[in-house]
């Protein structure tokens, strides 16, 4: 089967599960409601398919960050938390939530993102090294996830802690297109910026030094994985707090399908990431009772049996 | 200045060696190759002097060997040659500083192939190849006609052809070498610089390799090798760069560089210089010097 034939049936499958999220709740809403000019249908208008398109833009971005931060740190264990933009975004609506500037708190998360962005660059411009760009975004994100502890602590009432804890956990719940509107375009701009990573990070493969005498411009590179990573991420944690795993492991599962080389991975994890998105947020809403399952708990009952098959899988192989 | 021109100036036993490898070496450069020039090059890292005042020609259609102890700054030197470290002085690739070329245009005349070997996704060996064509398309198209000619041809030089769909981590050191050395020729660059390229290989391959590197010359390209084995240097080299503590301490023929006094005087050992069936010195370490 050729790439583009798997990448049409990635994005069936992701087309699928966008339809099933927007059928799949607490009540079911049949396509025929549609039609039939069903008042359920106005669940789907209102709450579900904003919520449907965030999870599928969200995953996307996450997924497709995932795929260049492994491919830039040579690290299949790299995800969006290393370089420390998730903690610090979530530091800032954290600091909107605790002073109750609730109504900025978009606009908190992301200066909180860019602050980062801004220290990461200053901390690894001279070094250009995958080493050190993961030790200053390990040290950015315990310090921001001190400071949220701290805020935490100090938070004037318990509402506003369970609020922040509420928050921290990740959710497309209630989300709106008032949320998404203003994180669209960092989502697209960051999104842009990362998908122009990908020769740079093919040639990466042989190493710094290989991939410099190829001409390779190692500055121009960190400068777009840390922009790109810092408006997707940054903006993503601004609507919908920290949702973690897809970074991580839709690249991996998605290796055995597209192959090893960084750039062949992009688009099919930006794919999978709405995929697996899509359908953790669905199989929130279907959790008996009459609450959610946090979007975290499912993305982990989902994706770790996958990822627990695939260690075993290359264990046999001999890769692990 | 044509090669023709640089090889009767320096008339040298191997010359005619070189010749019979032509047409083996993979792609030539399809053009005439300027020559490759250090020019008061001093490199300075962590607050050390490693080269200082480094001042040679090296010619195309010719494989220099860089030999020199341990910590002599052999493979600075080669990185320093393909603008990879800081350095103060210049590299000339002709009459131009290398320093002023732009890095896509600089890594289509300057091919380089570090000690290190890895690579670090497990990708079949046909993309590790294809990525020595980078520099000559635009970032996102695919592979040309010229493209796909030029990696045909380096396949063909570095006999890879029955490894292009094997995972890369699947190979033996041996084979992983010989990938990596075609995904340099697929570049085709005026000049090769290999660092070290022999390491971890067999006798059989090590020889395969200097005879692609060889040929790589005799059609005309420049060749630039590490190497840290006497007898591989005097088999395999043209010209040999002899550096000690970051300074040269004899450049010229290999004939004229290869020599007991030398030897003893840069790596402290007793050398016996014979000369092999093709004319060319063959170096045996004897033991320590004394004194």
């Amino acid at each position: 089967m050729t790439r583009t034939a798997r990448l049409a049936m990635l994005a069936a499958l992701v087309l699928l599960l966008f339809a099933a999220s927007l059928m799949a709740g607490k009540i079911w809403v049949p396509p025929s409601a549609w039609w039939s000019g069903d008042p359920l249908w106005r669940i789907v208008i209102e709450l579900r398919l904003p919520r449907a398109v965030l999870g599928l833009v969200l995953g996307a971005v996450l997924g497709l960050s995932g795929a260049v931060l492994q491919g830039y740190l040579r690290n299949p264990l790299a995800d969006p938390a290393v370089v420390g933009v998730s903690s610090s975004a979530a530091l800032g609506a954290v600091a909107a939530i605790v002073f109750g500037w609730t109504g900025g708190l978009f606009a908190c998360a992301m200066l909180a993102a860019a602050g980062s962005m801004a220290l990461l660059a200053a901390l690894t411009w001279r070094s250009q090294s995958a080493v050190g760009f993961i030790l200053a975004g390990t040290v950015l994100a315990s310090l921001a996830g001190a400071l949220t502890a701290f805020l935490i602590s100090i938070a004037p009432n318990p509402y506003a802690t369970a609020e922040v804890i509420d928050w921290l956990m990740g959710a497309l719940t209630d989300r709106g297109w008032a949320d998404l509107l203003p994180a669209l375009p960092f989502l697209g701009v960051g999104a842009a910026l990362l998908l122009l990573t990908g020769p740079a990070l093919d040639a990466l493969t042989l190493g710094e030094t290989a991939a410099r005498s190829m001409g390779v411009r190692l500055g121009r590179l960190q400068a777009l994985v840390v922009l790109g990573t810092g408006l997707t991420v940054g903006a993503s944690v601004a609507v919908t707090g920290v949702v973690g795993f897809v970074g991580l492991v839709v690249p991996h599962l998605l290796r055995p399908i597209f192959g090893h080389r960084p750039a062949a991975l992009l688009l099919p994890s930006a794919l999978g990431g709405a995929a697996l998105v899509l359908a953790a947020d669905s199989l929130c809403r279907l959790a008996p009772g009459p609450g959610e399952v946090r979007l975290g708990v499912a993305m982990a009952l989902i994706g770790a049996p996958f990822f627990l098959a695939l260690l075993l899988k290359e264990r046999k192989l001999g890769w692990v | 200045m044509g090669i023709g021109q640089s090889n009767a100036d320096h008339p040298h036993p191997s010359h005619a060696a070189a010749q019979r490898g032509k047409g083996e070496g993979g792609p030539g450069p399809g053009r005439d190759v300027p020559p490759l020039t250090f020019a008061s090059l001093s490199v300075t890292l962590s607050n050390r002097l490693v080269l200082q005042d480094i001042t040679a020609t090296l010619r195309p259609g010719r494989v220099t060997a860089i030999l020199g102890p341990n910590g002599a700054g052999k493979s600075t030197l080669v990185k320093a040659a393909a603008a990879l470290v800081p350095a103060s002085g210049a590299v000339r690739l002709g009459h131009r500083p290398i320093a002023t070329f732009d890095p896509n245009e600089r890594a289509r005349r300057i091919g380089y192939l570090p000690q290190d070997a890895a690579i670090h996704w497990n990708v079949p060996a046909r993309e590790v190849i294809a990525l020595g064509r980078a520099p000559h398309h635009s970032p996102f198209a695919a592979l040309g006609d010229a493209d796909r000619a030029a990696i045909a041809e380096a396949v063909a030089a570095t006999e890879t052809a029955g490894l292009l769909d094997r995972p890369v981590h699947e190979l033996s050191g041996g084979e992983r070498a010989r990938v990596l050395l075609a995904r340099v020729l697929a570049g085709e660059p005026d000049w090769l610089l290999a660092d070290e390229p022999l390491a971890s290989l067999d006798p059989a391959h090590q020889i395969d390799i200097l005879d692609r590197l060889r040929a790589r010359a005799a059609a005309g390209a420049g060749v630039v090798i590490v190497l840290h084995d006497l007898v591989q240097a005097g088999r395999a080299a043209d010209d040999v760069l002899l550096l000690e503590s970051g300074a040269v301490a004899a450049f010229g023929p290999a004939a004229d560089v290869l020599t007991p006094a030398n030897l003893r005087a840069v790596f402290a050992i007793d050398v016996t210089v014979a000369a092999d069936r093709a004319g060319r010195p063959l170096c045996i370490p004897v033991g320590r010097a004394d004194g």
